[in-house]
């Protein structure tokens, strides 16, 4: 009997490979007769280029070719998903071109590009491009750019605004907060953070001149979605003309999703080669300066609500940093991800929010892990916070007293989920945040936390304890919903699954689905595994390429294991219905009478009556004996569109402890307790539970994207970009509660995001609450040793 | 992050090395752990036309004892085989240093003679000599020549050491029962280099005067520096909070994104006083 591992802590298959070194990244894919590609990137944030001289690097030793932005025939890059959908809300867009032709907009915007023998000779010739620049002048603050007399970025973009969108109840909210008890107002920022995924970007195009058709080797998250845009919106080659192939991708975190300039620009290099394969490689410090940011909201907060704790209304405008041109779906993320699931898991009657986009002279702006929830998470955690002190109660008080009760789920939402939905009803389908809440406030000790802080005074220390509880949006989306006028980005989110049971009984899954370090080739063959009661061993998962998987929109927003498994489920059903059906041709009984228990396949009431699922494989994809009708081999696709998304909640609790002396903080505790539902892999689980708070935790501390007035990256390497590392933090502290989700079979939420979504509040809320004793409301992130020293002096000298 | 081409060669002897960096005539420049050098060649901050590899020279490695009571230790010592080097573990500052230098890659690739020849401003390890008043012994086809630490640092990334020089040694005094010495810095995360970094000697205490006190500064001025006026007030028999606020007298404050001059210069005296008081403890 082969042992179920759906539920275990399994080891991850691919980790022998990905951690031997064994691995294959594109930057490891060497084809024959390969050449190099490196882009030229604006030194300046805001300039015209007069003219670009390229006789210098073209004459320089092994540079095969050299393009700059004239040379490609092929259309800006896709901008997929307009604020508000297609309902026709103006959205003034610029996206970029592959290079840049008459201005840049920040500094890195590709101007040029170098092919040559080698990766050194490409970029010694890129040093030697001549540009004529014209600089102009910059903005970098999305509120700043707003304002009259800033610098204008785009003639089609007045006061550099892409588009003003709310959603909610105005008026409602207005009054609410108008007749309010009391009201709380904080202006409140969010920081823009760069992305550190290990792997940086790259590509290799190949165009082979025999067949007319291009490939693309790319660290993506989306092959096949890049092979749709590519396809319909860049390059104007017809789609069964591209190949997109995602190898092993390390880390993404949201950045590989987009489409991004050195696509067209490798495979156009491959074309003017006459089919030689062409790699770019993005290093580091170019990663900073050429892949998405994330975050950058300035946000305007008003929260209303009564004395005894209820909160009736809550009302933000928020600025959204875009960049100087709009990455694939850089405006979904701030409206629909954002600002529709800013009440969190709270019933606030009233909401209302405003978001303006805009553009700087900065990198664009996209999707980073959690993308829009964080930010909501943030703000409306902040604001319990801060409405509890002023009200003078407990911030765990206030949290329970606000939440939506268990019996009223589903619950609508007043942001306007439900009635976004374009027919299909998002709502809150389940949750029970009181239990997460209670347990994580003993696994922190919350009751002695007085004692606790008394005790760290006596050592120069102020101790702060912070809460964030949240809910997620996970397991995007019901195509429905996020395809819907007015809303998504006119696209479809349903997943696929193809399986194939050779005739030994050995099985391929294939996924439409696109790893990048979440371990799905574990996860699926412990689903497939538990469906067909067949070991794990028997079972390979492939992914990755458009020649082979069947259609997918790829990995992100916390979507694989629930629309993706169910794909997998629903194939691995219709695989398990043919075998029945062939087990009762073999046995010579009547297909209902087929039992099936795990691999086996029994006549009810005659137990010795059986086939296993091998010899059924074996016979069936033989056929020497098939019956009539039935066709040879078990080979079953199956698509799945997810009739809701997924609500994951818990509660975080970070505790801190600032030195009175120099502001510095050390998270000293970190408690998390999350619901996510039934868990495929619990090791997993824990996994991305520890990497997103991490990443969190780095936001509230450490992590800041810095730019000057003129727009120079101040923060462009890993020397002043501050990312955590292991021996700052605490062990952290992980437990559950478990309410499976309904709209799964096996009711997973999805995990990826939910830990960089809760920790940033907590932590931040920790040390604000650390801060009390100063008479300190309310700091920015980072939370650094300088801002926190700053604000005890300030707040020292006001009281002297 | 890919360098601009150059020539390597690797040395085969000290002599080799110094003839190959007096032929190369400042275009030429000395490798050993690369820690410091590779990252700006990678950046193309720096593009050397030839690089000497000493990394191979055993006659530059280890710590030894000298016949006068001096530790001397070669300059292409690793910080992890300083680390692990019993003869320095009397060294509080350093024992307080060592760990806390980059991370594992690059203690054990990073050498002292290295990172003394960078002269990073904000570099741990000059702090700690600049404390010690170590001497620096460098090496040319011209001869030899042992420079006092006080005078070697003389700007960022700018120090008395000639372009056809190699450090061969770093002498540092014989540990004395009577001193105390401490190392305490604050760092600037992503870096892992301090904002402010101390490292601090004390002791020889008769009465209630302390009859020595060394403090030396990273990461505040254009280049580490001796805290003379925290010295002269801790002989004067000032605390050593009293002390400490002397740590920046007569220094230009550096500024930049992760701490400004009024930031760095408060906590170059918080770890003044601590550096003191760790300094202090280590003798009771």
């Amino acid at each position: 009997m082969t042992t179920d591992m759906l539920g275990k802590r399994v080891k991850r298959v691919e980790d022998q490979r990905l951690i031997t070194g064994k691995g294959r990244y594109v930057d490891d894919i060497k084809l024959q007769s390969m050449a190099h590609c490196a882009i030229l990137r604006s030194p300046y944030a805001h300039a015209s280029i007069r003219s670009i001289d390229t006789s210098a690097a073209k004459a320089m030793p092994g540079v095969l070719d050299v393009m700059v932005g004239a040379d490609i025939p092929y259309n800006p890059l896709p901008m997929a998903w307009p604020a508000g959908g297609s309902a026709g809300l103006k959205n003034n867009v610029n996206s970029p071109r592959a290079l840049a032709t008459d201005s840049v907009k920040w500094t890195g915007e590709g101007v040029a590009a170098v092919v040559a023998e080698t990766p050194e000779q490409a970029l010694d010739a890129v040093e030697a491009i001549a540009v004529d620049w014209e600089p102009l002048p910059t903005v970098v603050d999305a509120e700043k750019a707003t304002q009259p007399g800033a610098p204008q970025l785009h003639e089609n973009a007045p006061s550099n605004i892409v588009f003003e969108w709310s959603v909610g109840d105005r008026d409602g909210t207005a009054a609410a907060i108008d007749g309010a008890e009391v009201v709380v107002r904080q202006r409140l920022v969010n920081q823009r953070l760069i992305p550190n995924p290990m792997e940086t970007r790259g590509d290799i195009g190949w165009y082979n001149p025999g067949t007319d058709e291009y490939t693309i080797w790319m660290s993506s998250q989306t092959p096949h979605i890049q092979r749709l845009l590519l396809a319909a919106f860049v390059m104007g080659v017809p789609e069964h003309k591209i190949r997109c192939i995602s190898p092993d991708v390390g880390g993404a975190f949201g950045t590989k999703i987009f489409t991004y300039a050195d696509y067209p620009i490798v495979l156009l290099a491959s074309k003017r080669l006459g089919g030689r394969p062409v790699k770019w490689i993005e290093g580091r410090r170019e990663s900073y300066q050429a892949t998405i940011h994330g975050r950058d909201h300035i946000t305007y907060l008003e929260i209303a609500g009564k004395r005894d704790g209820e909160i009736t209304g809550l009302r933000v405008k928020t600025y959204a940093n875009l960049g100087g041109r709009l990455s694939t779906i850089g405006p979904g993320i701030p409206t629909t991800l954002y600002a529709r699931v800013l009440s969190g898991c709270y019933r606030i009657p009233h909401v209302f929010a405003e978001v303006v986009g805009v553009y700087t002279n900065t990198v664009f702006v996209d999707a980073y892990r959690g993308a829009g929830r964080p930010e909501a998470t943030y703000v409306v955690e902040r604001a319990m916070d801060l409405f509890a002190a002023e009200i003078g109660m407990d911030p765990a008080e206030i949290r329970r007293r606000n939440f939506i009760a268990p019996d009223k789920f589903p619950y609508e939402n007043p942001s306007g989920l439900g009635t976004a939905s374009g027919g299909a009803k998002i709502y809150i389908d389940s949750g029970n945040y009181e239990p997460a809440l209670d347990k994580a406030l003993a696994m922190a000790g919350y009751a002695d936390r007085a004692a606790a802080k008394g005790e760290a005074r006596t050592r120069g220390k102020y101790l702060g304890v912070g809460l964030s509880s949240y809910i997620e949006v996970c397991g995007v989306a019901p195509s429905k919903w996020i395809g819907a006028v007015g809303e998504g980005w006119g696209a479809a989110m349903w997943e696929s699954a193809n399986i194939k049971v050779h005739l030994t009984g050995k099985v391929v899954v294939t996924m439409g689905t696109q790893p990048q370090g979440q371990g799905h080739e574990t996860t699926y063959a412990q689903i497939v595994g538990h469906e067909l009661g067949i070991p794990m061993e028997d079972i390979v998962v492939q992914h990755s390429d458009t020649q082979g998987t069947p259609f997918g929109y790829g990995s992100y927003g916390s979507r694989t294991s629930s629309v993706g498994s169910t794909a997998a489920i629903k194939a691995a059903g219709k695989i398990r219905e043919k075998a029945r059906r062939y087990a009762a041709h073999m046995l010579e009984a009547s297909v209902d009478d087929i039992e099936v228990d795990g691999a086996e396949y029994r006549v009810k009431g005659s137990p010795d009556k059986k086939k296993t699922f091998q010899e059924i494989a074996f016979a069936l994809d033989l056929a020497f004996d098939a019956p009539e009708g039935m066709e040879p081999y078990l080979d079953e696709t199956a698509y799945h569109d997810t009739p809701n998304c997924t609500w994951p909640f818990g509660t975080h609790v970070a505790i801190v402890e600032i030195d009175e002396a120099t502001g510095k903080v050390d998270l000293v505790k970190y408690v998390a307790v999350d619901d996510v539902g039934n868990k495929i892999n619990p090791m997993i689980v824990d996994g991305q539970l520890h990497g997103g708070i991490v990443q969190g935790v780095g936001q509230a501390l450490w992590e800041g994207a810095v730019y000057g007035d003129d727009g120079q990256l101040l923060s462009g390497s890993m020397l002043d970009y501050a990312l955590p590392r292991a021996s700052w933090l605490p062990n952290l502290e992980l437990d559950e509660t478990v309410t499976p989700s309904p709209v799964n079979p096996i009711g997973v939420k999805g995990v990826g995001e939910a830990g960089a979504i809760a920790s940033t509040a907590a932590v931040a809320n920790a040390v604000n609450d650390a801060l009390k004793p100063f008479g300190i409301r309310h700091l920015d992130m980072p939370l650094t040793p300088q801002t926190v020293w700053k604000a005890m002096q300030a707040a020292k000298g006001a009281q002297a | 992050m890919i360098p601009a081409a150059f020539d390597y060669v690797r040395a085969t002897s000290l002599d080799d090395a110094l003839a190959r960096l007096a032929a190369g005539g400042g275009s030429a420049k000395a490798i050993a752990g690369g820690q410091s050098l590779l990252p700006l060649m990678k950046l193309r901050l720096a593009r050397p036309e030839t690089l000497v590899d000493i990394g191979r020279l055993a006659e530059l490695k280890g710590v030894r004892r000298l016949g006068d009571g001096r530790v001397s230790i070669g300059g292409l010592t690793t910080y992890d085989e300083m680390l692990r080097d019993m003869t320095l573990h009397r060294y509080g500052l350093l024992a307080d240093a060592l760990p806390n230098i980059g991370d594992v890659q690059v203690r054990n690739r990073g050498t002292i003679g290295g990172a003394t020849a960078h002269a990073d401003p904000a570099s741990d390890m000059p702090a700690i000599l600049l404390a010690l008043d170590a001497e620096v012994v460098v090496r040319s086809v011209r001869g030899e020549r042992a420079i006092p630490i006080a005078g070697f640092f003389q700007g960022a990334f700018a120090s008395a050491l000639e372009p056809d020089e190699l450090i061969t040694e770093l002498r540092l005094p014989g540990g004395r029962e009577d001193l105390g010495s401490a190392y305490r810095a604050i760092e600037q995360p992503a870096s892992g280099y301090s904002i402010a970094g101390v490292a601090a000697i004390i002791g020889a205490r008769s009465g209630d005067r302390w009859g020595f006190c060394s403090v030396a500064i990273t990461g505040v001025g254009e280049h580490p520096y001796r805290a003379t006026a925290v010295e002269s007030a801790i002989l004067g028999g000032a605390s050593f909070e009293a002390a400490a606020a002397h740590a920046c007298d007569g220094v230009t404050v550096a500024s930049d994104i992760h701490a400004d001059r009024e930031y760095r210069a408060h906590v170059a005296t918080v770890q003044v006083r601590r550096a003191l008081e760790a300094a202090a403890a280590r003798l009771a």
